[in-house]
């Protein structure tokens, strides 16, 4: 694919949280293509184009620490938002935080830094003017700039993220080669929300993520 | 009013004296710290609950700046429950099927919430819109320099259980921090202000929050907290024009001795004393050759 960056992304604090341990999250030892995702539609992103991760260069150890806060149990009901909107009162609509508490831990990945190496594919929601140079460009453009749409984050939206756009890949000092198991590809929006896993390995500090895709998604 | 063009980047300083700024439920309401290296840290969400806490109180019954997220419960919600039961019939516990109703309801909601408008909330499951994403980004706080917590046991001249009687008090402990300054980048998004209704007066709003909050605060975990200065790099444009974490990079904190000043982490702060106040901090901000279209805010 000729239409590839190369993007590194950096921050204090990460999770990328186990689905598997969501209640007192887990973070994946790595980021996650879907987070990586994520990073880059942030920065650009339109409805013609889809973002593809190819491969994921972890540049700091793998290091964790656990953080616990307290938070919210529940959702705003809509509902409850409706009747007050149907009956233009707000009395009552409010959420008590301290009767609904709930403590919970963060396993986080501290210190981190990655090089997300994508590309993108143009879908069929492509108009006539939408061409891959002109994406390209934008995302280019932007990530040069330090421009984003939104801030983009680290798993969750407090890790906030740094990026920095890339010509050269970096030589990794200290790469690791390990096994990380079964991790999250993405969620398959199209298919009603369905997680796709794939067999995540690191080789020298790179996670071939095309390589493994070729081999196939588990559901 | 208009949603905000421009998008922010912020540094907040504050600093604590003879307090916990934010305890960890972890480690038995210590001040949470970096176990690597001994700086202080606050979680994002403390400095939200305090920013809903100050506009809750300074903008009472005030449109559109009502709080979800409140402390305490309200009088008003009996009556409210009342209210409700008049009004409708028979409810479906079902989420809003069509999405212009969802999108309706968020609206609504962003309209009448500050908190909402400001930091986003989920208010469904299965309808995509029915989660916003709120304009104001906040990261942890962080303490310049390695913090020390003390703990400092104290008694009660009386007791809570009938067996205690004998003894005739009771300990407990607090645990403080003598002084830190801390430090916490922010981010604000034109973007996602667009879709909350986040405008210019809510920004002023902020601002202000921010300045006063802990002066709202105050409890006897807390000792002295003070806000102590705000520098907001202001871009041109929605998306901003310039990398955030080189505008930030320009704000550096040194320590004072005497008339000079050293970079905080300088070999020669080593031996100096332990700072215990502000005036022991000096905050330096490189406002030479700014990046195009980025201007510097300073509220306060």
């Amino acid at each position: 694919m000729s239409f590839g960056v190369k993007l590194k992304v950096w921050g204090d604090y990460a999770c990328f949280t186990r689905p598997e341990m969501k209640v007192e999250r887990v973070s994946y030892d790595v980021i996650t293509p879907s987070a990586a995702r994520g990073i880059l539609e942030a920065i650009h992103w339109k409805p013609a184009i889809r973002w593809v991760i190819d491969k994921i260069h972890v540049l700091e150890p793998v290091r964790f620490e656990n953080i616990r806060k307290n938070e919210v149990g529940s959702k705003i009901p809509a509902t409850k938002a409706k009747s007050a909107m149907k009956s233009g009162q707000l009395d009552g609509l409010h959420m008590c935080v301290d009767e609904n508490r709930q403590q919970r831990a963060t396993l986080a990945l501290k210190k981190v830094a990655y090089v997300i190496e994508a590309h993108f594919e143009m879908t069929g929601k492509a108009g006539p003017d939408d061409n891959p140079a002109k994406h390209l460009d934008t995302f280019r453009r932007r990530a040069e700039k330090g421009q984003c749409f939104h801030r983009p984050c680290l798993g969750l939206r407090e890790f906030v993220a740094d990026f920095e756009l890339l010509e050269e890949l970096p030589q990794l000092e200290n790469p690791q080669t390990n096994d990380l198991g079964w991790m999250l590809y993405d969620i398959d929006f199209a298919r009603d929300r369905t997680p796709l896993f794939f067999r995540a390995q690191m080789t020298d500090g790179v996670i071939d993520v095309a390589a493994a895709r070729d081999q196939g998604m588990v559901r | 009013m208009p949603s905000l063009q421009n998008r922010y980047d912020f540094v907040l300083f504050f600093d604590v004296s003879n307090g916990n700024p934010n305890g960890d439920p972890d480690a038995g309401n210590l001040p949470r710290m970096d176990p690597e290296t001994n700086q202080g840290l606050t979680s994002d969400v403390s400095l939200k609950r305090k920013i809903r806490n100050y506009v809750a109180m300074a903008h009472e019954g005030e449109q559109g700046h009502e709080i979800y997220m409140t402390e305490r419960a309200v009088l008003n919600e009996q009556h409210a429950r009342a209210y409700e039961a008049a009004n409708l019939k028979s409810e479906s516990k079902k989420l809003p099927k069509k999405e212009a109703e969802a999108r309706a309801l968020t609206r609504w909601m962003c309209d009448n919430f500050f908190d909402i408008r400001t930091f986003g909330a989920v208010m469904t499951t299965e309808v995509n819109c029915g989660q916003v994403r709120g304009p104001v980004q906040i990261s942890f706080g962080r303490s310049e320099e390695a913090v020390l917590p003390l703990e400092i046991s104290i008694t009660r001249s009386s007791v809570t259980n009938e067996k205690d009687r004998d003894k005739e008090r009771t300990m407990g402990r607090k645990h403080i921090l003598p002084y830190g300054l801390y430090r916490v980048h922010g981010f604000i998004n034109p973007k996602l202000a667009e879709k909350t209704g986040f405008s210019e007066a809510d920004l002023e709003t902020l601002w202000t929050a921010l300045r006063d909050m802990f002066d709202f605060d105050r409890s006897a975990a807390r000792g002295e907290m003070a806000s102590r200065r705000l520098i907001a790099f202001k871009h041109d444009s929605a998306l901003g024009n310039a990398q955030a974490h080189k505008l930030f990079e320009r704000v550096t904190v040194s320590r004072v001795d005497g008339d000079e000043l050293r970079p905080v982490g300088d070999p020669r702060t080593h031996n100096l004393p332990p700072a215990r106040s502000f005036a022991d901090y000096h905050i330096n901000l490189d406002d030479l050759g700014l990046p195009d279209g980025i201007s510097i805010v300073e509220p306060f």
